[in-house]
């Protein structure tokens, strides 16, 4: 009763037998075949693996952007179109997919005003705080070609999370960043999903980042996209740049290595 | 890029502001060029001794600019209106079936031939058969404007309208919006640059429409006014009245420009 916000919620992410095919003119091709997992609520989830192993188009299934073409979803005991109509899901591109003629805060607003805003019993959070979280306070009024690339990020960061969704989706969001921004921008974003308790499934190509944030990893294989195996990371929070020095860090990420190279 | 930031810091009373010292000294160039120009055309017709109903100099233009001062503005002002009631309803009806044009697939199969048919018929030829039907009225001249604006704000809008990148509508998918919001909140907008730049050439092209039409049957306006000094060899007002059309047309492109920078305040280098 009195437990915080940022506890964990009970539920998982579950995938059972998730396949995904498209038609093409050169014929059926099969993104996704046979993708069963648990990502537990409230945890930070990553999928990693090389181009073409269907893992932004697993994050696709679960914000109902993509039907599967077989098997089911289940996102915190709902399906993916109750959990989108109710705006419990947030994604961020790889690309910030910012409004160029809105300016940060104007940005981070859209959601309230599209869609028919935030689903009631809900309370939406405040645009300026959620700037602030990510470490634009001041740069409200920027429009979005006068910011960073890791700025620009930082605001479809805090646009995802407005309506305080259980679930934060997101496709390889610091994938274009040089890699100073990125681990700056990774030690932030466990930060905000320690602060939030919202649950992370995190799509990545990059291995360190991979260890660097999750719980789990889930490693996948190309052609067709399946998975390979369900990884721990258990690396304690907080984490940090000294976090990256640990031998075990070392020791899950050459793991992790050898399991994609496998693949 | 940081120009915002920058100029607010440079700015203090005490020396011009950099903004407008820039536009000066962007202005130098142009207004050279074009002193240039007309001081050559002088030497050339003193030069060659060329007779003034032929060429005539720059002083006999600028006599013809005093005598024929309210002649000029007599035929100037018809052919404003027509151009720019023709630029408007050309425009309008462009966006109109550009808006249907994104949202009703079919439509678009239908009706852009028949655009593209349009657009192939030479603007000489249409208007001799509009004058037939309309006869010299204003009608016929606001038409031909029209339909010279109509093309360039079709092709550009339908493209402006569908310049959204995949990104954005898969947000606004996640976000559940409608049909209606995503063409008011993001569609409109990414259109906009490159209305503005159709825009600037109906602005050019109207003029001319305006004026094609004024030479097949009118009797007043500036097209009116050039068929007239043509057949009483007045070449200087010939040639005033060419100075007085392109002066207008400029100033339609820089209003158009104007009202682009006002609007497109965001960096839209993308959309070009």
């Amino acid at each position: 009763m009195t437990a915080p916000a940022t506890m964990t919620e009970p539920g998982t992410i579950g995938l059972r037998d998730v396949g995904v095919s498209f038609h093409t003119d050169r014929g059926v091709v099969t993104a996704l075949d046979g993708v069963t997992a648990s990502l537990p609520a409230s945890g930070f989830t990553s999928l990693l693996g090389p181009s073409g192993c269907g893992k932004s188009t697993l994050l696709r299934v679960i914000a109902d952007l993509l039907d599967p073409s077989t098997g089911g979803v289940d996102v915190l005991g709902a399906t993916p179109h109750q959990r989108r109509l109710g705006r419990d899901i947030g994604f961020v591109f790889q690309d910030a997919a910012l409004l160029p003629w809105r300016t940060a805060v104007e940005n981070v607003r859209l959601p309230l005003e599209v869609g028919g805003g935030v689903p009631q019993g809900r309370q939406a959070n405040s645009p300026e705080d959620l700037l602030a979280l990510v470490g634009l306070a001041g740069r409200e009024h920027a429009y979005p070609h006068e910011l960073s690339g890791g700025m620009r990020q930082r605001v479809a960061i805090a646009r995802a999370l407005i309506c305080q969704p259980r679930v934060l989706l997101m496709d390889e969001p610091f994938g274009a960043l040089d890699e100073i921004t990125r681990d700056r921008l990774n030690v932030e974003l466990l930060r905000i999903w320690q602060e939030t308790g919202t649950t992370v499934v995190f799509v990545t190509h990059s291995i360190p980042e991979a260890v660097f944030l999750s719980q789990q990893v889930v490693v996948m294989s190309a052609h067709p996209g399946r998975i390979r195996e369900i990884v721990d990371i258990d690396l304690p929070y907080p984490r940090g740049s000294e976090t990256r020095d640990l031998p075990q860090f070392s020791a899950l990420a050459s793991r992790l290595r050898h399991l994609l190279e496998q693949s | 890029m940081t120009s915002a930031t920058a100029e607010l810091s440079h700015r203090s009373p005490t020396s011009t502001p950099p903004r407008r010292r820039n536009i000066l000294r962007k202005a130098v160039p142009p207004v050279a060029a074009i002193v240039g120009l007309v001081a050559l055309w002088w030497v050339i017709v003193a030069v060659f001794s060329i007779p003034k109903y032929i060429v005539p100099s720059p002083l006999d233009v600028l006599g013809s600019f005093q005598d024929d001062y309210s002649t000029l503005l007599a035929n100037l002002w018809p052919t404003v209106l027509e151009a720019v009631f023709g630029f408007l309803a050309g425009n309008i009806v462009a966006i109109a079936l550009a808006v249907i044009f994104v949202h009703w697939k079919t439509a678009e199969r239908a009706f852009f031939p028949v655009a593209v048919f349009i657009r192939t018929v030479p603007i000489v030829a249409i208007a001799p058969i509009l004058v037939v039907i309309l006869g010299y009225g204003y009608s016929p001249k606001i038409i031909i404007a029209a339909l010279i604006s109509f093309f360039p704000t079709l092709v550009n809008m339908v493209r402006g309208l569908q310049a959204v990148d995949k990104q954005s509508l898969e947000l606004l998918r996640v976000l559940s919006a409608s049909r209606r919001e995503v063409f008011f909140k993001v569609r409109i907008f990414a259109s906009l640059p490159y209305l503005f730049s159709a825009l600037k050439i109906a602005a050019t092209s109207s003029v001319i429409g305006a004026i094609v039409a004024e030479w097949v049957g009118s009797q007043q306006g500036l097209g009116y006014l050039i068929i007239q000094a043509t057949y009483n060899f007045q070449v200087p007002l010939l040639w005033a009245t060419m100075i007085v059309a392109s002066i207008f047309a400029t100033l339609f492109f820089a209003v158009i420009g104007i009202i682009e920078k006002l609007v497109v305040t965001w960096d839209a280098k993308e959309a070009a």
